[in-house]
C-alpha cells in the first residue's frame, strides 16, 4: 500500500446495545462531506449482552446478533455505502454470520448486490476450554469453582483481525466480542499502516477508541446537570467523530447542527470512565497510560487530545464467562399521604419477619422509593438513617434464589399486604426474572485464533 | 452563611466538582473533576481515600484507591466490593452503581473563603448541609 492517509475520520453510531438508533444519521451526513478514509463504528456489546444473545441463538440459530441491528443500519447503510464510509460493529454478538447475512440482505434491497462483508470470529471459547479449564483461569471471584454449565465464554479480541478484514477490502466488518477501543484502532492500523508493536501509536488509537466507544457519553450525553452542567439539545445530541492524524494525535468533535457539546469537561469524564489505574489500561492491543494526556479546546465542540503513552500489550487476554445466575424476584407496593413513611417502614418490618420464618436464609432487600432507593444497601442501614416525609413511598422488595419457590412466596407475601398490611397500601406489582452471573478469566494469547472470512462470497 | 471559621466555608462537592461513575464487576470507579483548577488543592487535601470510604460506609468498600491526575484537574477513585455483587448479582435497582457519583458529590468540603468569594457564581452555598 503506497498511499497512506493523512487523516482518518471515525464516528461512533452507538455506545451500547440499546442506544438511540438514529444517532448515526448526522455522522454519516458529516463524514460524506469529508475526504480520506472514513469509518462508522458501533459498540453494542455489554458484559451480559453476549450471553443473552447466546441464549437467543440457541432458541433460533438465525438470531443471536444485536436485536436492533436492522434499526441501527436501516437509516444509514445506503448512504454509507454510497459515500465509501466503512462500517465496523460488534453487533454480531453471538452470531456474526447471521448478522452479516442480514446486512447483505439489507444492502441488496438498497441496490448494493455485492457488498463485501467480513466476519471476525474466534472469540467464542466454549468449544475450546472445559469448565475445569475455565475454573483454573478465573480471576478474583470463584464463581466457576464448582464447574457450572457455561452459557457463554468470549475472549476480547483485539484490533488486528479488524484491520485485516479492512485490508482485504471489507466494506462492513461484523464482529462478536472485541475490546471496545479496538473497533476504532482496527481502522487506524489499516489506514495508517501502524505496526502492531508501535506502542505509542497503538496507545493513541486506543485512546481515541476509548473516547468514542460509549457514543454520546463524550459529546454531552450522561453529563447534563441543570444549572451546573447545562447541555443544549439533549434530544438531538450529536454522537462523536474523531479526526485522527498519522501521529496518533486527534480531535474529538461532533456533527454540525446537532445538540450536545464537546468540551474539556465532557472529555475528561469519559477519559476516565471505567478506568482503574490510569497508568495502566489493559487492552488486547496495548497497555494505555493516560496520566500524561492533555486536552485543549481547538474550536467550538472540538477537543484536541495528546499525550497518550503505550506499553507492550499484556501476555494474557481477558474473557467474560457467563453462567446461570438463578432468579430474581421483585415485588412493589406504595403508601401515600400523611405518615406514609411510617406505614412503609412497618410494611418492610412485617415482610422481613414473615420471610424470616417462612424462608429462613433468603437474603431480602427492601428499597423505599421516596426515602432511599438506589443509594441504599441490602442490609438496610441507609434506610434506617434516612429521615424524610415524602408525599408517597414505594417499597421495592428483592430477593434471589436458584429455585422459584421462595421467590413466589415473597411475591405472595407482598401481595398479601393488600389486606393484612398497614393501612392504604396500593399498586402491588410482582415479577420473577432469570439472571446471569459472570466471571472473568485470563486466557493465554496463543490459545486464541481470531479468523476473518467473507461468508457471503464464493470461496 | 454558616461559616465555621473565619477563613473557610462549607460547600458541597457538587458546587466545585463534577463526577462520573463506571463499573466493572463489583468494582466502582468515580472520576471527580474540578470545576476550576483553583479547587484542585482543596480536593486533594480533603477528599482522601479515608473520607471516601466513610461516605460509602454502608456499602463496606474492601479498598479505596485514589489516582491523582493534575494535568486533568481530576482524581480517579476506585472502590472495591461496593456494588453488592455488581450488575449481575446486586439486589439493588442500580447494580451498575451509575448513580453513586452523586453520592460522592453530596459530601461537603471546607473551602477557603477567598476562593469561595472568587467563585461566588459557581458556589451555591448549602447552609447546614453536611455529608
Amino acid at each position: 500500500m503506497a498511499d497512506r492517509a493523512d487523516k482518518v475520520f471515525i464516528g461512533c453510531g452507538a455506545g451500547f446495545a440499546a442506544d438511540r438508533t438514529d444517532a448515526a444519521v448526522p455522522i454519516v451526513r458529516e463524514l460524506a462531506g469529508r475526504a480520506g478514509p472514513r469509518f462508522l463504528i458501533y459498540e453494542t456489546l455489554g458484559e451480559r449482552t453476549l450471553a443473552l444473545s447466546q441464549i437467543e441463538r440457541r432458541r433460533d440459530p438465525e438470531r443471536g446478533y444485536n436485536p436492533l441491528l436492522e434499526r441501527f443500519l436501516e437509516p444509514v447503510l445506503g448512504d454509507a455505502l454510497r459515500s465509501g464510509i466503512r462500517i465496523v460493529g460488534n453487533f454480531g454478538a453471538a452470531n456474526p454470520r447471521a448478522a452479516a447475512a442480514r446486512i447483505a440482505g439489507m444492502a441488496r434491497r438498497l441496490g448494493f448486490p455485492s457488498v463485501r462483508i467480513a466476519v471476525v470470529e474466534g472469540d467464542d471459547l466454549t468449544a475450546l476450554l472445559s469448565p475445569e479449564q475455565f475454573a483454573a483461569r478465573e480471576t478474583g471471584w470463584t464463581l466457576l469453582r464448582d464447574k457450572p454449565a457455561i452459557i457463554a465464554a468470549n475472549v476480547y479480541l483485539g484490533a488486528a483481525p479488524i484491520a485485516e478484514a479492512l485490508d482485504q477490502g471489507a466494506q462492513v466488518v461484523v464482529t462478536g466480542r472485541v475490546a471496545d477501543p479496538s473497533l476504532a484502532l482496527g481502522p487506524l492500523i489499516h489506514s495508517f499502516g501502524w505496526a502492531l508493536d508501535d506502542w505509542q501509536r497503538l496507545a493513541a488509537g486506543t485512546l481515541a477508541g476509548h473516547l468514542l466507544e460509549c457514543g454520546s457519553q463524550v459529546s454531552g450525553g450522561y453529563f447534563a446537570d441543570p444549572g451546573f452542567k447545562d447541555v443544549p439539545g439533549m434530544d438531538t445530541i450529536g454522537y462523536p467523530i474523531a479526526e485522527i492524524e498519522a501521529s496518533g494525535e486527534f480531535v474529538i468533535t461532533k456533527p454540525e447542527g446537532t445538540g450536545g457539546l464537546v468540551d474539556r469537561r465532557t472529555v475528561t469524564e469519559q477519559l476516565l470512565y471505567e478506568i482503574h489505574d490510569p497508568a495502566s489500561y489493559l487492552t488486547p492491543d496495548v497497555i494505555l497510560d493516560l496520566t500524561q494526556v492533555e486536552l485543549a479546546q481547538a474550536g467550538r465542540d472540538r477537543i484536541r487530545v495528546t499525550g497518550a503513552r503505550g506499553k507492550p500489550r499484556p501476555e494474557t487476554l481477558k474473557a467474560t464467562v457467563c453462567i446461570d445466575g438463578g432468579l430474581l424476584a421483585e415485588a412493589e407496593i406504595s403508601y401515600a399521604g400523611p405518615n406514609a413513611a411510617a406505614r412503609a417502614r412497618l410494611a418492610i418490618q412485617t415482610i422481613r419477619s414473615r420471610m424470616a420464618r417462612r424462608a429462613p436464609g433468603l437474603t431480602l432487600r427492601a428499597d423505599a422509593i421516596g426515602l432511599v432507593s438506589i443509594l441504599g444497601d441490602t442490609a438496610g442501614q441507609s434506610l434506617e438513617q434516612t429521615r424524610a416525609e415524602p408525599a408517597d413511598v414505594r417499597i421495592r422488595f428483592a430477593a434471589e434464589a436458584m429455585q422459584r419457590e421462595p421467590l413466589e412466596l415473597l411475591n405472595a407475601e407482598v401481595e398479601a399486604l393488600y389486606c393484612a398490611g398497614p393501612a392504604g397500601g396500593g399498586g402491588v406489582r410482582t415479577r420473577i426474572t432469570p439472571r446471569l452471573a459472570s466471571a472473568s478469566c485470563l486466557i493465554e494469547r496463543d490459545r486464541v485464533r481470531p479468523t476473518v472470512s467473507f461468508p457471503g462470497e464464493p470461496a | 452563611m454558616s461559616a465555621q471559621s473565619r477563613n473557610a466555608i462549607e460547600v458541597r462537592l457538587h458546587d466545585i466538582a463534577h463526577a462520573r461513575a463506571g463499573d466493572k464487576g463489583n468494582r466502582l470507579n468515580i472520576v471527580l473533576v474540578c470545576r476550576d483548577p483553583a479547587f484542585y488543592e482543596t480536593l486533594a487535601t480533603q477528599v482522601t481515600t479515608e473520607r471516601v470510604a466513610a461516605i460509602f460506609a454502608t456499602r463496606h468498600p474492601s479498598s479505596v484507591k485514589r489516582y491523582d491526575l493534575p494535568r486533568l484537574q481530576a482524581f480517579n477513585f476506585v472502590l472495591d466490593d461496593v456494588l453488592e455483587g455488581g450488575v449481575n448479582a446486586s439486589l439493588g435497582l442500580d447494580g451498575h452503581g451509575k448513580s453513586l457519583s452523586f453520592l460522592l458529590l453530596g459530601a461537603s468540603v471546607r473551602l477557603d473563603a477567598g476562593l469561595a468569594a472568587r467563585f461566588g457564581n459557581l458556589i451555591k452555598l448549602n447552609q447546614g448541609e453536611t455529608s
